[in-house]
């Protein structure tokens, strides 16, 4: 067992960490998320240029070639920073569907670009009556000639507008919740019939509301088999899931470091407010709960390759569970030991709370990974 | 003892109800009730409509106008009126600065001050917090320099809510800066429109301003605006606290906030069902409902305690602790149950009254910032931390 990062992992981190402390400190971010698109297409290009948008694909994609282990350094690290360029949406997720599914006309089409960092992606799987289920899709693609025609409606797709392509979840079979009969299509962001609503998110990233009216795709626009998309879906957002924990691990350590460092310097009664033991106290379970969530994340960082799709999907769900709980009790924890100053816009802290609440509420939050959990344990 | 009410109460909760049918504009019930941004014109046609009746200051003693309620009709009033969504009265004169002027007031300054805060034709606003003095209120550095008939008055006050609508400002001032730090405050009442006093938005974590930090550059402040004596602040500032503790507990907002949870957990669909039906979402809102009752019963005994002819202790500080924390849950809950849909953030929709539509259910986009602002509420009025040093302190004898 070598729980350690290699010579290349460590250049990796000390990269990506180097970029956050120099590139982006919190005023920079506050000016990018007041921009339009919300993320900075310098920052995006940079990133193709140090590689790191082909960390999880393959050298014929114009990749590294890498794993779970570089995706989690990266992710962690722009949690410190709360990066948000659209990373997630479509290097992890986006990329992650095409990459396992896609064909190789597909892989050719988008992976070559999104390398490069011309190419955006978005996924649109959500929808309002479905809550964390994912195989509950009402969205249908009908058959039409050689192709097929999707309609129905999406919520709170992330990166949607800024994505060239969607990959959409719809129903070519079944019933509304069957597991069979979801299919996954890659879709031009600008075909006929898709109507968009976007708005920034609480915590200043981009998400869309989407409407699809009769849009007709091609039959090349499958992705994987027809019927059975729920499978690499499932599996591109548990890879995901693992991934917004690594950036949870990120934001804790930031909002740790930050509360620390007032604890020492804020003065009340005379002393350093850091001297009282039930600050103290408060302080150490912060501490603890991070180092927790460090620890699931490791653990489902290496889990999240195992054979057994079981194992797989406990380990995701089991770290979810740890992000949510250790979540709160840091964002919480860090507001209250912070005072007035933790609920104001002006101070980091709040905007760091903001992105831990959110990332809860993101691909199943921490009842729905219990649940999820408990009915994997007891099978 | 005797848990209903009696036909005398009935007949006021009636008389309550018909009150805010005919006085409550529709309009400002309506922004309530979709937990819309209230204006300083909503809430003081509801205030003053209210200072007509005379139910306004509805915790003074009769002699100083308030309506000599009881126990029970104060609780029949505060639950219904929020139950019809009724703004909750603003606390700055009513339940702060005012009970200080009649309680340690001169005759000149009750004629003075009394009837605007009765009526609501005048916005009060509170000036403790300072930055540098924040648990540590006592250590405040805002100073008032006697100077013949006046005192010039430096400093900055922080945390001041709705200052931006205030007329007045109660404040407490640093006169003498010898002996122990408590001993050299004073109580002063300063008109927000003197030269020097300037009003600077801080915006909170949910994008709102409610919060302001207010400046005073050489204020001039006529002497006949201290209350009490000089040096004797800290005081009046402990018994104020004491009436701010009491009805922080928020329960019958809490109430309201725990009917509108299970509203939304039933309408939140999970597989095809209410999510209200999920055994584990359920508990926790169960479990969230009998923490209220404890709350609220623990509530009720202390204000017939305080009927009979006790006067409300230190413990009132445990109603504050728990009132916050439930709260608290109440948009933690909120949040967990819109799921995604706690996102968007629709800043024209909370703010600025817009008229855009809202993004997935209507209920879901103020979920978020409503937890984000609702952790303001163990910081403010003396941090829980501190509610617990008191308890231990002047309660337990630790």
């Amino acid at each position: 067992m070598d729980l350690s990062l290699n010579d290349d992992q460590k250049m990796l981190k000390d990269s990506v960490d180097r970029f956050v402390r120099e590139q982006y400190p919190f005023e920079t971010r506050r000016k990018i998320a007041a921009t339009n698109e919300g993320w900075s297409k310098a920052n995006w290009a940079k990133f193709a240029e140090l590689g790191w948008l082909g960390i999880p694909f393959g050298e014929d994609e114009g990749g590294l070639g890498w794993g779970m282990v570089e995706l989690s350094v990266v992710m962690e690290s722009f949690g410190q920073g709360l990066v948000l360029e659209p990373y997630l949406a479509t290097v992890v997720l986006g990329g992650g569907i095409i990459a396992r599914a896609g064909s190789a006309a597909q892989k050719q089409a988008i992976l070559l670009g999104l390398v490069e960092g011309k190419v955006q992606l978005a996924t649109a799987y959500f929808e309002q009556q479905a809550r964390y289920n994912l195989a509950d899709v009402k969205t249908s693609a009908k058959r039409e000639g050689a192709g097929f025609v999707i309609s129905g409606q999406k919520g709170v797709v992330f990166n949607g507008p800024s994505a060239d392509h969607f990959i959409v979840a719809a129903r070519t079979s079944g019933g509304q919740r069957d597991a069979k009969g979801i299919t996954l299509f890659l879709v031009d962001a600008k075909a006929k019939g898709i109507t968009r609503r976007d708005y920034p998110t609480q915590d200043a990233l981009r998400a869309s509301e989407i409407a699809f009216d009769n849009v007709a795709v091609g039959a090349v626009a499958v992705i994987g088999k027809l019927d059975d998309g729920l499978s690499v879906l499932e599996e591109a957002i548990d890879r995901a899931t693992v991934a917004i924990c690594a950036e949870a691990v990120g934001c804790m350590d930031a909002l740790n470091a930050a509360t620390h460092e007032y604890l020492k310097t804020r003065t009340q009664f005379g002393v350093p407010i850091g001297k009282f033991q039930v600050l103290q106290h408060r302080m150490v379970d912060m501490f603890t709960a991070a180092q927790e969530a460090r620890s699931m994340v490791l653990m489902a960082t290496l889990k999240i390759d195992d054979a057994d799709a079981t194992v797989r999907r406990k380990a995701a769900s089991a770290c979810k569970v740890q992000i949510g709980k250790s979540g709160r009790i840091v964002g919480q924890g860090a507001v209250q030991l912070h005072g007035g100053m933790g609920v104001t816009d002006e101070l980091s802290v709040s905007h760091y709370f903001k992105r831990l609440t959110m990332i809860d509420s993101v691909f199943g939050n921490q009842q729905h990974h219990l649940t999820r959990y408990g009915l994997l344990m007891a099978a | 003892m005797d848990l209903n009410f009696n036909e005398d109460d009935l007949k006021f909760r009636d008389e309550v109800v018909a009150f805010v049918k005919a006085e409550l504009p529709d309009g400002v019930a309506d922004k309530m009730k979709h937990g819309k941004h209230l204006g300083k014109d909503d809430i003081m046609a509801w205030q003053q409509a209210l200072g007509r009746k005379g139910w306004l200051v509805n915790s003074w003693p009769k002699k100083q106008g308030g309506p000599g309620w009881t126990a029970t009709q104060k609780y029949i009033f505060d639950n219904v009126t929020a139950e019809m969504n009724a703004p909750g009265i603003v606390p700055f004169g009513t339940k702060m600065v005012g009970p200080v002027i009649y309680t340690f007031g001169n005759d000149e300054q009750k004629q003075r001050f009394l009837p605007g805060i009765r009526e609501s034709k005048v916005w009060w606003c509170q000036g403790y917090s300072e930055p540098g003095s924040g648990s540590d209120l006592a250590s405040l550095k805002t100073r008032a320099v006697r100077e013949g008939d006046h005192y010039i008055v430096n400093g900055s006050k922080t945390w001041t809510t709705l200052a931006q609508y205030a007329d007045w400002i109660f404040c407490l001032v640093r006169t003498d800066s010898k002996g122990k730090p408590q001993e050299g405050i004073s109580f002063l009442l300063i008109d927000m429109k003197s030269p020097g006093v300037t009003v600077q938005p801080i915006i909170m974590a949910d994008g709102g301003h409610e919060v302001n930090s207010v400046f005073f550059t050489d204020v001039k402040v006529p002497a006949e605006n201290l209350i009490g004596k000089e040096g004797e602040g800290w005081t009046y500032a402990k018994f104020l606290l004491a009436n701010e503790r009491s009805g922080i507990a928020a329960v019958p907002h809490s109430k309201k906030g725990v009917q509108a949870l299970k509203r939304i957990a039933m309408s939140e669909q999970q597989d095809g069902k209410p999510l209200l039906q999920d055994p584990s979402f359920r508990d926790k809102v169960a479990d969230l409902e009998v923490q209220l009752q404890a709350l609220e019963f623990t509530e009720l005994r202390i204000l017939s305690a305080e009927a009979g002819g006790g006067a409300p202790g230190p413990e009132v500080s445990f109603l504050k602790i728990r009132g916050s924390e439930i709260q608290q849950r109440i948009t933690e809950l909120v949040t967990e149950a819109v799921g995604y849909y706690a996102n968007p953030y629709l800043p024209g929709l909370l703010w600025q009254g817009s008229n855009e539509e809202p993004v997935g259910p209507a209920y879901a986009h103020t979920a978020a910032p409503r937890y984000f602002n609702t952790r303001k509420t163990s910081i403010y009025g003396g941090s829980n931390e501190i509610q617990k040093n008191i308890i231990a302190k002047m309660v337990l004898g630790l």
